[in-house]
C-alpha cells in the first residue's frame, strides 16, 4: 500500500507523505477484528494467521527492504519458540515476560548471524542462511535431552495471560494476544521503514555498492534489520508457543522457511502489509482446500500461486497496486489510498 | 584401515555422480537466464515415474527406460518452459521462485492421486545387484555403473559445450547474455534446447536414483535442498564446479558418516558453509 | 492493467469458489468423529493406510451403530506439526462439534492433541503413534497401534535367546530411534549380552554403505537397526547385500519397518533372512486375518499393513464402546467402555490394558522367505500378551 506519489521533493516530505495513515490502513485492521464477531468458531486460526503474518513480517523487513533473500528465517521462529517452551518448562509460565525474553533470545542470535550474513549477497547470501537454519535444526534434534528431540517438547504449560485470561479451547485469548502483538510490532516496522534509516536500506537493497560511495554504511544497516527481523520472528515463534503449549523440530524446518517465503511474495515482498496479506489468503485457502480434500490439496494451492505469478505481478498487493495506481484506479478507489490529513505521530 | 579409506571415496563417489546429474542442469539454466526453477526436481521426479511405469506395468528392462526417461522429462520440460516460464524470464526472482513452487506442489499432488503415496520399487536387473571384490575392497556393482555412466554423461556434456557451434553460444550466453543477443545469437532458442537437456538430465538423474535413495511424491521438494547446494557451492552456469561440487559433497558427506557418525548429519551443511564463505561464487563460479 | 484486472476476478473466482464448500449437515443421531492425520506430504502414505484401514471396517461393519450414523470429519496434518495437530484438534471440537477424535500418525501430534482431548474431555483413539508416553497425557486416550518398547524389547530379549552375544545397533537419530535403541540395548544386556558399538544416522539419510561397512567392521552377531520406513529399509536392504555382510553369521534384525512389503519389493533377494519382530503383518496366518487382506485388496489393491491395522482396530475399539454405552459419546463413558476390551483382530487376540489404556499383544519374531515366489515375513517364534514394559517400570500412582 506504499504508493510513490509524485511531484513530492525531497526525501523528508516523501516520508512525511509516506508516515501518514490511509484509509484501507484503517479499514483493514478494524477487519481483524471481525473474526470475534463473525466467525467465533475459526479463532484458532486467526490467531495462527497472526503469528504466521508476523513472522512473515519480519522476513519482509529483510527481504523487501534490504534484499536480504533468507531460506533459513524459522532458524530465528524456531529459536524463539524454543526459548519461551523452555522458559515455561523450567517453571516460569508468564507469557508477557517469556515473550520479551524470547525474542531477545533470537535477537542475540540474529546479531551474531548478521556478522556473517553481511558480507554476502546473492545465491551465497541464500544457501548460507538456509545452512544455518539446517544446522540449528540438527542441533535441535541431537540436544534431544534439552528439546526434547523429534517428540517434541513436553511440559510447557503457560499462566493465565496478565493473571487473568486463560488460554482457552476457543482461542479467544490466543487471538486477540497474537492480534495485538502483531498491530504493536507492526506499528515499530511501519515506522521504521519510514524513517531515514528505512530508507537507506531500499537503497542498500537497490545498489549497496552506489550507498557506500554516497557515504552510508551498508553492513552496518543490514546488521540493525538483520536483527530486528530476527527479534520480530522470535516473538512471531514464542507466541505460537503459548498459545499452542507445544513445540516441535517443526518449528525450525525447511519447510517452514519456503513457506514463509511463499506467503511473502504471494502477498508481495517491500510492501509491509504483504506478508500480512500473503498469511491471510494462504492460510485461509489451505485451510479450505484441505477441508474438501484433505490429500490433495497442494494441487489448488498450487494452480493459486501458478496464477498469481502469471497475472499479478509482485503479488497479490503488487497486482492491487498497479491497478490502484491506473488512472481510472485512481478516479475510483484514490480516496482508499492517499494519506489522511492527520499524521501519526506528535 | 586404507581399504576402509578407498571404500569411502568410491561410495562417496558415486552418490556425488547422482547430485550431479540431478543437479547439472539447473547450474547451467540458472547460469544462462538467471532463471529460479525451484521445480527442477519436479523433472527429476518425473524421470523416475517414466522409468517405474515401463518397468513394473510394461515390462520393460531397466537400461531401456533410461534414454526414455531422459527424452520424455525432456520433452516435458519443453512444454513448460514454453507455456510459462518464457514469461518470466525478465520478472523478478521472487515470482520465478513462487512460479515454480506453484509448479512443485502441483506436481506432488498430481503423482499422489496418479501414483499414489506408496514407495515405488524397482527391482534392477541381475547383472547390475551385488558387489564385487577388488583388492579387498567391496564394491556396488550398480554404484560402478552409475559412476561409469555419469563419467560418459559428463564427457559428452564437456564435448558438446566445448567443441560444437550449439556449445559455443552456449557459453556465451552463459558469460554475457546481452552481448550474445548483440553479437545475433538465439539466445531464447538456444536457452530452450539448454533447459531441455537439463532437465533430461534430471529425469535421468531421478530414474537412476530410484534404487539408491527411493521414489515417492515428496522426492520433488526432499532434493531440492541437495541439488541447491550443489548448484551453489559449484557455481552457476559451471559444469566443471558443478561435477566437483557434487563430488566433494558426497565423499563428505559419506565419510562423516563413516567416521563421525555423530555429527554425520551436520557435516555436509558445516562443508557447504565453509565453502561458500571462502569462495561465495562457488568453487569454479567467476560471478555470483 | 487489464491483465491484473482478469487475474483480480479469477483470484476472486476460486476464493469464493471456496468459500462454496458445502457444509456438511449435521444430523442429530450421528456420532462425528474428527480424524486428524496426515494426509499430505512426507508421511501421506502411513495416513492414506490408516485412512484405508478405517474405510474398510466402516464396510465390514455399517456405518451405524447403537442407532447412530458415523460420520468421519478429515483433517490434514501435513506431517510433523503438533501446533497445526493441536489447532485441527480445537476445531474438530469447537467448530465441527465432534464427538470424539481419532487418527495420529505421528508422536508430536498425538501428544497436543492429547492436550485437547484431556481438556475437553473428548475421547481419543491413538491409531498409530506409538512412543511410550503419549497414552499417559489424556486420561480419555487408547491406543490400538504398538508401542516402541513392546516390539523392541521382546526383540533384545529374543536375539540373546537365540544365541547372540555381541551387538551393533544403527538406529534413525531422532526420538523414536532413541527410544528403539535404548528398548534394545535394555533387553538385550539384562538378558547378558554385550553392547559393542552403536551409530545413529541422520533422519534424512538415505545412502547406509557407509554405516554397515563399519558395522561390519566391528564383527558383531547381531546388528539391531531401527528405521521409520519410507525409502530407508530398501537402501538399508540393498546396502547390507553390497557390503556383503553374511546373515548367516551376523543376524540383521529389526522393528517390523525395516521389512514391510515395499522395502523386500525394493531389496529383493537382498532382504532374505532379516529378522524382525512387529505385531502384524499381512502374511499373518489367520482364517481372519486371510479374510481381512483379501478384503482389503479387493478394495485397494494393495496389502494392508500395521497403519491399515492401527485404523482397523482403532474403529473396532470405537464401534464397541459406543455398543456398550449405547450411543452416549461422553468422554467418560465411552473410556470406561473402552478399558479391558477383549477382541480378535486381524493381527490374533489383542486388548485394552484396563489400567494404562494401552494395547496389550502378541509380539512376533519373523524371518523374510520366499513363498511361493514372493518375499514374505514369515512368523517363526512369538512372545504372548505383552504389555508396554515401559508402564509396567512406572511407579504406580
Amino acid at each position: 500500500m506504499a504508493v510513490t506519489s509524485p511531484g513530492i521533493a525531497g526525501a523528508h516530505q516523501y516520508l512525511d507523505a509516506q508516515v501518514r495513515w490511509r484509509t484501507i490502513e484503517i479499514v483493514f485492521w478494524l477487519a481483524t477484528l471481525l473474526p470475534f464477531v463473525v466467525t467465533p468458531d475459526y479463532l484458532v486460526l486467526a490467531s495462527q494467521i497472526a503469528v504466521t503474518a508476523l513472522f512473515a513480517l519480519s522476513l519482509d523487513l529483510i527481504l523487501g527492504y534490504a534484499g536480504i533473500v533468507s531460506l533459513g528465517h524459522a532458524a530465528f521462529f524456531g529459536f524463539g519458540a524454543y526459548t519461551a517452551g523452555l522458559i515455561s518448562k523450567w517453571g516460569w509460565g508468564e507469557p508477557l515476560t517469556g515473550l520479551v525474553i524470547s525474542g531477545f533470545a533470537a535477537g542475540l542470535l540474529g546479531y551474531l548471524m548478521s556478522f556473517i550474513i553481511s558480507r554476502f549477497r546473492h545465491l551465497a547470501l541464500i544457501m548460507i542462511t538456509l545452512g544455518f537454519g539446517l544446522l540449528l535444526l540438527e542441533a535441535a534434534n541431537s540436544a534431544s535431552g534439552l528439546t526434547g528431540g523429534a517428540d517434541g517438547l513436553q511440559g510447557v504449560k503457560m499462566w493465565p495471560l496478565l493473571g487473568m485470561f486463560k488460554f482457552d479451547l476457543y482461542g479467544r485469548t490466543a487471538y486477540w494476544y497474537a492480534l495485538i502483538v502483531l498491530f504493536l510490532l507492526f506499528l515499530v516496522s511501519r515506522r521504521l521503514i519510514n524513517s531515514p534509516f528505512g530508507l537507506s536500506l531500499r537503497g542498500i537493497r537497490e545498489n549497496a555498492v552506489r550507498m557506500r560511495a554516497i557515504g552510508a554504511e551498508s553492513r552496518s544497516h543490514i546488521r540493525k534489520i538483520y536483527t530486528i527481523s530476527a527479534i520480530i520472528a522470535g516473538v512471531a515463534g514464542a507466541i505460537l508457543t503459548q498459545t499452542t503449549e507445544t513445540v516441535s523440530l517443526g518449528v525450525l524446518d525447511f519447510q517452514r522457511s519456503a513457506d514463509i517465503l511463499v506467503i511473502l511474495i504471494l502477498g508481495g515482498a517491500g510492501r509491509l502489509y504483504g506478508g500480512l496479506i500473503g498469511a491471510i489468503i494462504y492460510m485461509i485457502a489451505r485451510d479450505w482446500f484441505s477441508g474438501v480434500n484433505p490429500q490433495y490439496w497442494y494441487f489448488p494451492i498450487g494452480v493459486l500461486l501458478i496464477g498469481v505469478v502469471l497475472f499479478l505481478p509482485n503479488g497479490v498487493l503488487g497486482g492491487l497496486a498497479q491497478i490502484v495506481n491506473s488512472e481510472r484506479g485512481q478516479r475510483w478507489a484514490g480516496w482508499l489510498t492517499s494519506p489522511l490529513p492527520w499524521r501519526s505521530r506528535p | 584401515m586404507i581399504t576402509s579409506v578407498f571404500g569411502v571415496l568410491f561410495d562417496g563417489f558415486a552418490y556425488g555422480m547422482l547430485l550431479f546429474l540431478l543437479s547439472v542442469g539447473l547450474s547451467v539454466t540458472l547460469g544462462m537466464m538467471n532463471f529460479v526453477n525451484l521445480a527442477h526436481c519436479t523433472f527429476g521426479m518425473i524421470g523416475g515415474y517414466v522409468t517405474v511405469t515401463l518397468m513394473n506395468s510394461w515390462g520393460w528392462p531397466f537400461l531401456a527406460t533410461l534414454p526414455v526417461a531422459f527424452i520424455v522429462t525432456a520433452l516435458i520440460s519443453v512444454v513448460f518452459e514454453r507455456t510459462m516460464f518464457r514469461h518470466l524470464y525478465r520478472a523478478s526472482d521472487l515470482d520465478q521462485c513462487l512460479l515454480t513452487i506453484g509448479l512443485v506442489f502441483v506436481s506432488v499432488a498430481t503423482a499422489a492421486w496418479v501414483y499414489g503415496t506408496i514407495q515405488q520399487p524397482v527391482q534392477l536387473p541381475p547383472y547390475l545387484r551385488g558387489s564385487l571384490q577388488v583388492a579387498g575392497l567391496t564394491l556396488g556393482i550398480y554404484r560402478i555403473f552409475l559412476i561409469v555412466f555419469a563419467l560418459v554423461v559428463t564427457g559428452l556434456l564437456v564435448a558438446a559445450l566445448e567443441f560444437t557451434r550449439f556449445g559455443a553460444q552456449v557459453r556465451a550466453a552463459v558469460d554475457n547474455q546481452r552481448m550474445a543477443r548483440g553479437l545475433g545469437i538465439n539466445v531464447d532458442g538456444a536457452f530452450a534446447i539448454t533447459f531441455a537437456l537439463g532437465s533430461g538430465l534430471a529425469g535421468l538423474g531421478g530414474a537412476l536414483a530410484i534404487d539408491i535413495v527411493g521414489l515417492d511424491p515428496s522426492f520433488a521438494l526432499a532434493f531440492l535442498v541437495y541439488v541447491l547446494i550443489v548448484v551453489a557451492v559449484g557455481g552457476l552456469g559451471s559444469i566443471g564446479g558443478t561435477f566437483a561440487a557434487a563430488m566433494l559433497l558426497g565423499i563428505s558427506d559419506m565419510a562423516g558418516k563413516y567416521y563421525f557418525p555423530a555429527i554425520g548429519s551436520f557435516l555436509i551443511y558445516l562443508v557447504m558453509i565453509s565453502l561458500l564463505m571462502w569462495r561465495p561464487a562457488g568453487i569454479f563460479g567467476r560471478r555470483t | 492493467m487489464r491483465r491484473a484486472m482478469i487475474g483480480l476476478a479469477l483470484f476472486a473466482a476460486t476464493l469464493i469458489s471456496a468459500t462454496g464448500a458445502p457444509e456438511q449437515a449435521h444430523a442429530q443421531d450421528s456420532v462425528k468423529i474428527g480424524l486428524i492425520m496426515s494426509y499430505s506430504g512426507q508421511f501421506a502414505d502411513p495416513g492414506s493406510q490408516i485412512d484405508n484401514g478405517i474405510k474398510l471396517y466402516m464396510k465390514e461393519h455399517g456405518d451405524t451403530v447403537a442407532g447412530k450414523k458415523i460420520e468421519l470429519i478429515r483433517k490434514d496434518n501435513g506431517g510433523v506439526a503438533p501446533d497445526v495437530a493441536k489447532r485441527l484438534a480445537q476445531e474438530a471440537i469447537v467448530r465441527d462439534k465432534v464427538d470424539m477424535i481419532a487418527g495420529f500418525d505421528l508422536t508430536p501430534n498425538a501428544l497436543a492433541a492429547a492436550d485437547v482431548s484431556a481438556q475437553a474431555k473428548k475421547f481419543m483413539v491413538n491409531m498409530n503413534a506409538a512412543t511410550s508416553i503419549i497414552t499417559t497425557k489424556s486420561p480419555y486416550m487408547v491406543r490400538t497401534s504398538f508401542t516402541v518398547p513392546q516390539v523392541n524389547e521382546s526383540l533384545g530379549t529374543w536375539a540373546y535367546k537365540s544365541g547372540a552375544r555381541k551387538a551393533y545397533t544403527l538406529v534413525s537419530d531422532f526420538s523414536p530411534g532413541h527410544d528403539g535403541e535404548g528398548a534394545f540395548q535394555r533387553a538385550f544386556k539384562e538378558a547378558g549380552g554385550e553392547i559393542i558399538g552403536s551409530a545413529r544416522y541422520p533422519v534424512a539419510n538415505l545412502d547406509f554403505t557407509a554405516f554397515l561397512q563399519r558395522a561390519k567392521d566391528m564383527n558383531p552377531d547381531v546388528i539391531y537397526i531401527w528405521v521409520p520406513g519410507g525409502p530407508q529399509p530398501a537402501a538399508i536392504g540393498k546396502a547390507v547385500a553390497e557390503r556383503g555382510i553374511d546373515l548367516n553369521k551376523t543376524k540383521v534384525v529389526g522393528q517390523g519397518e525395516l521389512t514391510f512389503d515395499e522395502a523386500l519389493k525394493g531389496m529383493g533377494d537382498a532382504g532374505l533372512g532379516f529378522i524382525t519382530a512387529f505385531h502384524y503383518d499381512h502374511n499373518h496366518q489367520s482364517a481372519k486375518n486371510k479374510k481381512f487382506v483379501a478384503n482389503y485388496n479387493a478394495d485397494f489393491k494393495r496389502n494392508p499393513d500395521m497403519f491399515s491395522v492401527g485404523g482397523y482396530d482403532g474403529m473396532h475399539v470405537i464401534y464397541e464402546a459406543l455398543k456398550k454405552t449405547k450411543g452416549d459419546t461422553d468422554g467418560d463413558a465411552l473410556i470406561a467402555a473402552a478399558k479391558g476390551l477383549k477382541w480378535e483382530s486381524p493381527r490374533g487376540p489383542m486388548s485394552i490394558d484396563p489400567e494404562t489404556r494401552d494395547v496389550v499383544q502378541d509380539v512376533y519374531i519373523r524371518r523374510v522367505a520366499k513363498v511361493n515366489g514372493q518375499l514374505v515375513n514369515v512368523e517363526f517364534d512369538k512372545l504372548e500378551n505383552v504389555k508396554d514394559p515401559f508402564k509396567a517400570r512406572l511407579p504406580k500412582q
